[in-house]
């Protein structure tokens, strides 16, 4: 092992297996996860090459073949849990996108959701067993997040008891759905229901899109790759045309809605339940958005503790670069981050099964606040990760523009997330139109509950701004509690704001929609102070919670330093409306600095406690045993590109070039 | 108004009839577009000889970019030495010279896609470091690529700093001899561009030691690959450095030295030579070619980072007025969705932030080469300021480049994501700058050692260092300074002289605090480097403060310079207006710190921006039309000009070889799977 790391390793203050534990939230969680990664690692046939070497099609094609190896072996390893099939695929994908993938997770889903039991009978089991392949096809090249304006259409022909499936238009060309372009031979359809000469909006009608045993599209069908993206290159994104495609009546799903037979419509009884699916993604997703910069700072971390540079006195040995005060506070702030959002996740997560419960038993009434802060909660997270996996990798310096710091692929394969599952602008507006929901109904005089119970102060208080004393707290900044009263105060205060200037907007304007579209600005500043205040409040009353006194110290300096650095990023609002003073903001940068230093001995065993395996992280940066610069030479020495000494453009041009000039 | 020519010209069937939702943001034009065409380029003359140009290069199939998101990196290398190999037949053929305007801009139009760039740094290495007998040996094999050259610097463990690196070049007097050498790992040549496949020579810096002595870091050329079959000479190990985020048509590469011999001649010697008998002689200052590095700096600034967050900005709002996405009220057609005010606060700071960049670095070349003469003479004294605002505007303009191209993309929803948009590729593209010529952090807190030093001696002698002697970047320290900010209605933030004093009030407060914050460590014991470390922080922060009040400065002396155009003057005056309170407000802990603005103020600076953003919605396309991007040099089936985004993205994606190709995975894993559906039916 690197000896830089070996010291940073014996000089941590506490042990970070005791820290893993916390966050598979038990030991015996740990134990399991491990067994099932050891599954993999010790299996030959899960050894996989570099996908940095490879052509997209090469990806594609490894990215298919563990697909169809992972039904086997979760079948023989016994892995049907939804956690262990979650830690088995992380492993044995690797940073591999499935193409099939969205047959598990919509496709599938979907079917469950609105199927009616004959249709799941037809179709489920073959598509779990992966001998159908579905995909979901809902975006369109014109249209995404607006559902409504989506132009697909599918009329009902009673003659013949089929539906005529059409793209009226190049805008109405399915776009981008995974595993569309070569892999899926089904795919759902959303379509315009059309029957006896009335629209009666979208749903979800099953396609067969490919002929089994030649797997070419079928009469009518258009489809292929969108061609080459940012990232999941592995994954073949496609478009769907359709001409004049006939399904029987009996593809369209109908556990809700009807077509009869003759053509008649019948309304489904309630919509709300189909919620349910897009809750469960984007809490996921939280999950996801954690997982992701805990990679990353553990590759910027390590390779900080490894990397000299420069020198602080002169005369002295180039110092590790993570002793710099700049780097500190380039990654500290976003290792607090990383913690903060992996505790946020596993709060969705037992939040979703809960309300999931309660939803199983016909008690929907804490959807809407759910479905509102998951929204703000997957923009919130993904717009904080997307900006700070690239800063992990801006602090690798050149090396991290290498595909060997892995930190590329983790970034173009992760800021999808900020668009795909709902555009995060449209999610935090989502999350806006609860909290005005809210606000106004705490001003008729009812209170509201859960996270935004803080909106019931708001009319005592009657705030004004600049002046302190109206304040009922001094924050303690060496306090998460106080500094979680920080935070709660600036998102009443910025939801106010927005309110008021929706209200003043209406009137002006005198439409409520072109009020929220002039307002929109605000009303998104609201709704990160809401999600940042959720956050932090999350944050610190995960500290109380840990048992292990030294785990527990060093979390509460990293929750310290969330919260303190939020204030120095937004001190505007914290000084605007006199929630800190000026000394305080003085005080809270001292007090940052502190922190970094208290961190600093600890950074490594931080990261080790998330517990990665090598083939996980898939960078030569971010490698355990640190040793860095011996294997980028090896990666690259492996490189295809090196396969031989003279490249053959060498006899095609640069022969030439010399000869003729 | 019909489309000139010359920016659509892909051929397609739908560039001749222009979308009408980007048809009618034409309609009103509420400033002469051509016009501000040519106060960008810099004079008529320009425009017309740029367009000359761009026909030129456009009607040649070989320069032809439509291929490149099909590549791999194999075949983009092979595809930008083949260009690379055109343009200089074409160069020769046409008279156009290395430095000239013709092929600065010809490289413009194919957005740098071409292999060897590095060739010409080591030519102008050796120009600038070399003796006259080396010029006159080297500089014409150079020209004529009898050999190709590249300059390596970094290695595997050492990037910025200069001192550190490892590689040894021992002086052996018995056969006048250097023996260049990579000691460690850690030593091996990293990153040059051009020395994985294609140089002969390299320029390799590294540590002198002749008669015992270490004499620090000079220049070696040392011959790699055989003239003869472009093999590795020996002792020599040289390859790719592997895949990377982008710049595949650039040979990054490796080079282990063991024990290379290289004569003695061929250390450049105009600064420092060594003797045959071994003896080191110091010749002069290199402090004159600092100029040239200074200069070269912003020369990349304005011919490479600003076109791409240009082009992002054209990409992107051209896509946002097609998009259509909701309903504003229930009853209109769904809206455009630059018609949605976060998309306009998305994207118009960006496009104000392009056009601040733009007057920034032509007003510091400006200055550069006013300051040339001075130099010329001898006179070094404005070196340090130079030195301060180039690495400064470098950083700043880096790092907002890659942010803002990054947010376009983003704000291209799902589309941005794809190649086709051309915008993964600014981006990564635009990325890489903000570690290469120096890595940002490192360039800031250059900046403001200069800023703290400036600041201690305006301290230390008050009126004996009058603000004459003050360089003129860093003159408003000593100006006198208001403590409120008089601005009270939102037609006073439009003021250029209220906030760019806010801008001066900012970065002065913070140059004071961090030089404070340093003096107190110090006074407290601790060492001045300690002491540094310890206060970066604040320094970055001044540092920034400081660059952009300089940006905000430049932009309103370039408007006023603008006063026989006044509608140009207006428009671009709005993008100046935003730029500056764009970066107020989202830095308003700074300015309500110290009471300079009040809650109340800030609130009022929010109207005014507000506003802002919806008279320059109005004149988005008009804007972006200006910047005079060929569709060709755009490359985006979202950006091109005739607005037909979704015919040709999905005209493209048939394209690609995805769909060209066969499914060899489908043979191999999926048809096992599917088949076993079939045989139980």
């Amino acid at each position: 092992m690197n000896q830089d790391l070996r010291k940073e390793r014996a000089a941590a203050s506490f042990n970070p297996e005791l820290l893993t534990h916390v966050l598979d939230g038990s030991p015996e969680n740990t134990r399991r996860r491990r067994e099932i990664e050891n599954l993999i690692l010790k299996d030959p046939d899960f050894q996989h090459e570099d996908l940095n070497f490879l052509t997209r099609s090469q990806r594609y094609e490894v990215a298919v073949r563990k697909s169809a190896t992972t039904v086997e072996k979760m079948r023989k390893f016994g892995i049907a849990d939804p956690d262990e099939i979650m830690w088995f695929k992380k492993l044995h994908l690797v940073n591999f996108v499935e193409p099939v993938g969205l047959n598990y997770s919509m496709f599938i889903p979907t079917l469950l959701n609105q199927g009616t039991t004959a249709q799941q009978e037809k179709w489920l089991l073959s598509s779990q067993r992966l001998e159908i392949i579905g995909t979901y096809a809902q975006t369109e090249l014109g249209h995404g997040t607006h559902l409504r304006g989506l132009e697909t259409t599918a009329t009902y022909d009673p003659e013949t008891q089929e539906f005529i499936l059409n793209s009226p238009t190049v805008t109405s060309i399915k776009w981008w759905p995974g595993g569309l372009g070569k892999t899926s031979n089904y795919a759902i359809v959303l379509a315009q229901l059309i029957t006896q000469g009335k629209c009666y909006g979208l749903h979800a009608f099953i396609v067969p899109i490919r002929e089994l045993g030649t797997h070419k599209p079928l009469p009518g069908i258009t489809v292929g790759d969108i061609g080459p993206k940012f990232g999941y290159d592995e994954m073949d994104n496609g478009y769907l045309k359709m001409d004049n495609y006939r399904i029987p009546r009996e593809n369209m799903l109908m556990k809700y809605a009807q077509v009869k037979p003759d053509g008649t419509y019948v309304k489904p009884v309630s919509n709300k339940l189909t919620y349910g699916t897009m809750v469960f993604i984007r809490s996921f997703l939280v999950g996801e958005a954690a997982r992701c910069l805990s990679k990353a700072c553990t590759i910027a971390i390590r390779y900080s503790a490894v990397r000299h540079q420069s020198e602080i006195k002169p005369g002295e040995p180039e110092p590790q670069i993570l002793d710099y005060q700049t780097q500190q506070y380039k990654l500290f702030p976003l290792l607090a981050t990383a913690y903060a959002f992996q505790f946020v996740g596993a709060y969705m997560k037992e939040t979703y099964h809960r309300i999931n419960k309660d939803i199983g038993q016909g008690d929907l009434s804490e959807l809407p606040e759910l479905h509102a802060l998951t929204a703000g909660l997957k923009a919130f997270t993904s717009w904080t990760v997307n900006a700070a996996i690239e800063a992990c990798r801006m602090a690798c310096g050149g090396h991290g523009y290498s595909h060997c710091s892995g930190l590329p692929n983790i970034y173009v394969n992760f800021t999808p997330t900020c668009t795909f599952e709902g555009e995060n602008t449209v999610m935090m507006l989502q999350t806006a139109r609860f909290l005005m929901k809210s606000y106004d109904q705490v001003h008729s005089g009812k209170l509201v509950c859960g996270m935004v119970s803080y909106l019931n102060d708001l009319p005592s208080q009657r705030i004004q701004p600049q002046q302190v004393a109206v304040w009922p707290t001094v924050v303690d900044i060496n306090s998460p509690d106080s500094l979680t009263e920080a935070y709660r105060l600036r998102a009443a205060r910025l939801v106010e704001i927005a309110a008021k200037n929706l209200q003043a907007e209406v009137i002006h304007r005198k439409s409520k929609e072109v009020a929220w579209n002039l307002t929109s600005i605000d009303l998104v500043r609201a709704s990160e102070a809401h999600c940042h205040y959720v956050v932090v409040k999350l944050f610190s009353e995960k500290i109380p919670q840990i048992q292990e006194k030294s785990v527990q110290a060093v979390l509460r300096n990293l929750c310290l330093l969330y919260s303190l650095y939020g204030i120095c990023q937004k001190a505007g609002d914290f000084l605007q409306w006199g929630i800190m003073t000026e000394s305080q903001v003085t005080q809270v940068n001292e007090r940052i600095k502190e922190l970094l230093t208290a961190i600093r001995p600890d950074a490594v065993a931080l990261v080790d406690a998330f517990d990665f395996q090598d083939v996980t992280l898939g960078s030569v940066l971010g490698r355990y045993d640190g040793n860095v610069y011996e294997n980028m030479f090896e990666w690259a020495k492996k490189s295809p590109l090196n396969k031989t000494e003279v490249h053959e453009s060498y006899h095609k041009h640069l022969k030439s070039l010399q000869s003729k000039l | 108004m019909g489309s000139p020519v010359h920016r659509v010209s892909l051929g397609d069937t739908w560039s001749k009839q222009v979308h009408p939702d980007i048809q009618s943001e034409r309609h009103m034009q509420s400033f002469d577009v051509e016009q501000l065409t040519k106060i960008l380029d810099g004079g008529a003359q320009n425009t017309a000889l740029r367009r000359k140009v761009e026909s030129i290069i456009h009607s040649d199939p070989v320069f032809s970019l439509k291929d490149n998101y099909f590549m791999t990196q194999n075949e983009h290398y092979e595809a930008a030495l083949k260009k690379k190999f055109h343009i200089q037949m074409l160069a020769q053929r046409l008279g156009w010279s290395e430095d000239s305007r013709e092929l600065g801009y010809a490289y413009r139009s194919l957005s740098g896609d071409l292999a060897l760039g590095v060739h010409n740094i080591f030519l102008k290495s050796i120009r600038s470091l070399g003796s006259e007998e080396q010029i006159a040996k080297w500089a014409p094999l150079c020209n004529k690529f009898q050999i190709i050259g590249t300059y390596a610097q970094t290695e595997l463990g050492h990037g910025t700093y200069l001192q550190g690196l490892e590689t040894e070049a021992t002086y052996d007097a018995a056969t006048q001899e250097f023996v260049v050498h990579s000691p460690t790992t850690t030593a091996i040549k990293w990153w040059p561009g051009g020395l994985g496949w294609s140089a002969t020579h390299a320029l390799v810096q590294a540590q002198l030691i002749c008669s015992g002595a270490r004499q620090g870091m000079h220049a070696f050329i040392v011959p790699i690959r055989s003239l003869q079959d472009h093999s590795a000479l020996p002792g020599i190990t040289v390859g790719d450095i592997g895949p990377k985020m982008e710049f595949d048509h650039m040979d990054n590469g490796f080079l282990q030295l063991d024990h290379v011999r290289i004569p003695r001649e061929n250390m450049l010697s105009r600064f420092a030579q060594v003797l045959p008998d071994g003896t080191y002689i110091k010749l002069g200052t290199a402090k004159a070619n600092y100029l040239t590095m200074v200069v070269t700096r912003v020369d990349i600034l304005l011919g490479e980072v600003i076109p791409m967050l240009e082009k992002a900005c054209v990409i992107a709002i051209r896509y946002s007025v097609v998009r259509r996405q909701f309903r504003i009220r229930p009853s209109d057609p769904e809206a455009k969705i630059l018609d949605y005010q976060t998309q306009q606060q998305k994207l118009l700071p960006q496009l104000a932030t392009a056009y601040a960049f733009h007057f920034l670095a032509s007003s510091l070349l400006e200055f550069f080469h006013r300051s040339y003469s001075s130099i010329l003479d001898k006179d070094f004294s404005l070196l340090p300021e130079l030195h301060a605002l180039s690495a400064g505007a470098k950083a700043m303009v880096t790092d907002f480049c890659a942010q803002g191209a990054e947010l376009c993309r983003r704000a291209c929803g799902g589309h941005g994501y794809s190649k086709l948009s051309g915008l993964p590729s600014l981006v990564t593209r635009v990325a890489a700058s903000c570690t290469y010529e120096g890595e940002n952090t490192v360039l800031y807190l250059q900046t403001a050692r200069f800023l703290v030093k400036i600041y201690l001696q305006a301290q230390e002698s008050p009126g004996s260092t009058s603000q004459r002697s003050l360089p003129q970047s860093v003159a408003y320290l000593t100006a006198p300074d208001q403590t409120r900010c008089p601005a009270q209605r939102a037609a006073d933030f439009l003021h250029p002289e209220h906030y760019t004093m806010a801008w001066a009030h900012v970065a002065t407060r913070l140059i004071k605090d961090s030089a404070h914050h340093l003096q107190t460590l110090m006074k407290s014991g601790a060492d001045w480097h300690e002491a540094w470390n310890q206060t970066t922080v604040i320094h970055l922060q001044a540092a920034k403060a400081h660059c952009y009040y300089v940006t905000v400065k430049t932009f309103t002396e370039a408007l006023e310079k603008l006063e026989s155009e006044p509608a140009i003057q207006q428009v671009l005056k709005r993008l100046c207006d935003l730029y500056a309170l764009h970066g107020i407000l989202t830095n308003t802990g700074d300015f309500l710190y110290d009471g300079f603005l009040s809650g109340a103020q800030i609130d009022v600076a929010r109207t005014a921006y507000l506003d802002l953003l919806i008279l320059i919605r109005k004149d988005a396309i008009l804007l972006t039309d200006a910047f005079d991007f060929t569709d060709q040099c755009l490359n985006s089936a979202l950006g091109c000009y005739d607005g037909n985004v979704y015919e040709r993205l999905f005209h493209w994606a048939q394209k690609a070889p995805t769909n060209t190709q066969g499914n060899p995975a489908y043979e191999k894993y999926l048809r096992p799977l599917l088949q076993r559906w079939r045989s139980r039916l």
